[in-house]
């Protein structure tokens, strides 16, 4: 049995006799811990943020209609050829119109699934932006903007005027950033395009859109799908692409799979459109642990080597209390709970830095083309990191301390009372 | 006959670095309330031998009776109990914990036996404290207290626990003959007033001729007792 009150006031007395070297001990774990919590809120932050901007541009399944020449040539389709090889030069696809075939019943058999959280249509096409001389080349897109803005954070990228407004505009225009500089429009401002017929539109900027992208935002624009459907003259069905969000990102290889084989579409998972990008965060996720691991066990290093020099300091007091009675394991005991004590201060006040430290990364400006919504430096707030840390902080001064805790245990009293 | 102490053809070897026959057939028996002193010259191995009877060293052969029950062959942790509660030890050097104060130092023996209250353990320190003359000191760190004080100390903390046999491996070795002679009347009213038993190494004839009892060694063997 250990009397861990007699124990604790032992090692207490020793941490408190001891200041400094406790407190460097000490301060060796709560920089470890400080800089692991900094760093990795930090860099998760920012990949968190290099993520959304990849993923809040691409759907987690993309289903549209691929222009390519039919499987089924009428050769392999005629008894009289079978088996047999046939090889036909020059095929080319026939024309089709690009849009999905089936779209809003497919839409709506889509957003009864359970796994998919949302689904939603659009409309893509070809346009020339005409303001006064200039003529442009450019996409304009058809887009629902309630569900686009619940499922992919689209107002995060409006800098000028507000989803809403393209909404309630009838023949509103979200106008790319690049290209409104290159006509300098301001919103409220007149705009027409024309279809690839050469039918001229009249449409009202509304408000400006910019991904961060040079290339997209110099050629991309949104309107309302109805806006869009009218401009290409088609019919309130169609569509070009369906966007589907799932609850868990997952399941879309999967699910793309599946859809493609029911109907006849081509979807893609967001795994395929960016392969690298897993393979990035990764990467940016290995170096923030390795880097903070490296911290963590230097801080270690730092108690091991502080608890050495106090037991060898301790000898004749070790040696004193086994003589009196207490076992190697209530010596052992003492020591332990110095590390750990050490730890845990440490850990905790690592915490506490760490999160004053994420703070005010968190108020420094951080200004960028690249992240219009983005106006200071990104903090991921998760507690599991937290709770990694003071864990880490705890298993390093564990074993930091285990090691010489456990020499203080095997002592022989006899040998250094004989020793003086 | 009550047997504080009994030890069985005890026979010990040092092996490193050649092996030496430190203890040969020790045949030993310390009667309950009776001061003994063990005489003998360097390196003839009585402190060897008091430190088996200390049950800290236990690499021996032979029987050792503490209170005629067989130690030899115990647990470390049953051995570290035995020596809490039966054995007080005071050393040639004091080993106090420099930085508790002198009441902290005498209370943890008894702290660890934990079969009393902080309340009861502290009251009993500061009556042996009076005892031994030194209760002044009690809130002093036990650093900053003279040889001879520290010395008394150790007594004080020997005497805890109330223990059946109090050892001491040369206790006056390292003082002047006034705190000598203190710790030597010490002994002896403890002897009288408390009936507590006594094996104290010596190298001090003096002080050994006023035990009840001298044990004479020679090259690891008792040569009169």
């Amino acid at each position: 049995m250990i009397n861990w009150k007699v124990i604790l006031g032992i090692s207490r007395k020793h941490l408190l006799s001891k200041f400094k070297s406790t407190l460097t001990a000490t301060l060796g774990v709560t920089f470890g811990i400080t800089a692991y919590i900094t760093l990795v809120s930090f860099m998760t932050g920012l990949n968190q943020m290099l993520d959304n901007l990849i993923l809040n541009q691409t759907p987690h399944i993309h289903i549209y209609n691929e222009v390519s020449p039919s499987k089924d040539q009428p050769i392999t389709l005629d008894q009289l050829y079978s088996p047999g090889e046939h090889l036909i030069h020059h095929i080319k696809p026939k024309f089709e119109k690009s849009n999905i075939y089936n779209g809003l019943p497919l839409l709506n058999y889509l957003r009864t699934r359970e796994e998919v959280s949302g689904a939603t249509p659009r409309l893509t096409t070809q346009i020339f932006y005409l303001s006064g001389a200039i003529e442009l080349g450019g996409n304009l897109t058809g887009i629902n903007i309630p569900e686009e803005v619940r499922l992919s954070g689209f107002n995060d990228y409006i800098v000028e005027g507000s989803p809403e407004a393209l909404n309630n505009t009838e023949n509103g225009i979200l106008l790319g950033a690049g290209l409104a500089k290159k006509m300098s429009l301001r919103p409220g401002d007149r705009l027409q395009v024309s279809n690839v017929k050469g039918e001229v539109f009249p449409l009202k900027v509304v408000g400006f859109y910019q991904s961060g992208i040079a290339d997209i935002d110099n050629i991309q624009s949104y309107v309302n799908l109805k806006t869009a459907q009218r401009i290409v003259g088609e019919n309130a069905t169609y569509i070009t692409d369906i966007n589907v969000k799932l609850k868990d990102l997952t399941l879309a290889p999967e699910m793309a799979r599946d859809i493609e084989r029911q109907f006849q579409v081509d979807a893609r998972d967001i795994q395929e459109a960016n392969a690298q990008f897993e393979t990035g965060t990764n990467i940016r996720n290995l170096i923030t642990y390795a880097v903070s691991i490296t911290l963590l066990i230097v801080a270690g290093f730092g108690i091991y080597n502080i608890l050495n020099m106090l037991i060898y300091e301790k000898m004749n007091d070790i040696a004193i209390l086994k003589a009196t009675g207490f076992t190697g394991k209530d010596v052992q005991a003492v020591f332990m709970s110095q590390a750990m004590i050490i730890g845990g201060v440490g850990g905790v006040s690592g915490l506490i830095f760490g999160l004053i430290l994420s703070l005010l990364i968190n108020q420094v400006p951080f200004n960028t083309e690249a992240l219009p919504t983005i106006s200071t430096y990104p903090i991921n707030f998760n507690p599991w990191y937290y709770l990694i840390g003071i864990l880490f902080a705890l298993l390093s001064t564990f074993i930091a301390g285990y090691l010489p805790s456990k020499k203080a245990r095997v002592i022989d009293p006899v040998r250094i009372i004989r020793g003086n | 006959m009550d047997f504080v102490l009994k030890t069985h053809n005890l026979n010990k070897h040092f092996r490193k670095p050649v092996d030496f026959h430190v203890l040969k057939n020790i045949n030993l028996e310390i009667k309950k309330g009776e001061f003994t002193s063990i005489m003998g010259k360097s390196g003839c191995g009585k402190s060897t031998l008091l430190y088996i009877l200390s049950t800290m060293d236990t690499d021996y052969e032979g029987e050792l009776y503490l209170n005629n029950e067989l130690i030899t062959g115990q647990s470390a942790a049953r051995l570290a109990h035995l020596r809490n509660k039966h054995i007080g030890f005071v050393f040639q050097f004091h080993y106090l914990l420099g930085e508790f104060t002198v009441l902290e130092n005498i209370m943890l023996p008894a702290q660890k036996l934990g079969e009393r209250s902080d309340a009861e353990i502290k009251a009993k320190a500061m009556e042996i404290l009076d005892m031994l003359n030194i209760g002044h000191l009690g809130h002093k760190l036990a650093r900053r207290i003279s040889g001879g004080e520290k010395q008394r100390v150790a007594i004080a903390r020997a005497l805890i626990n109330e223990p059946s046999i109090l050892m001491g491996d040369e206790p006056t070795g390292n003082l002047d003959s006034h705190n000598s002679d203190n710790v030597l009347n010490i002994f002896k009213k403890l002897k009288k007033e408390k009936g507590l038993s006594l094996l104290i190494v010596t190298h001090d004839e003096d002080f050994a001729r006023q035990t009840d009892r001298i044990i004479y060694m020679e090259d690891g063997r008792i040569v009169e007792q």
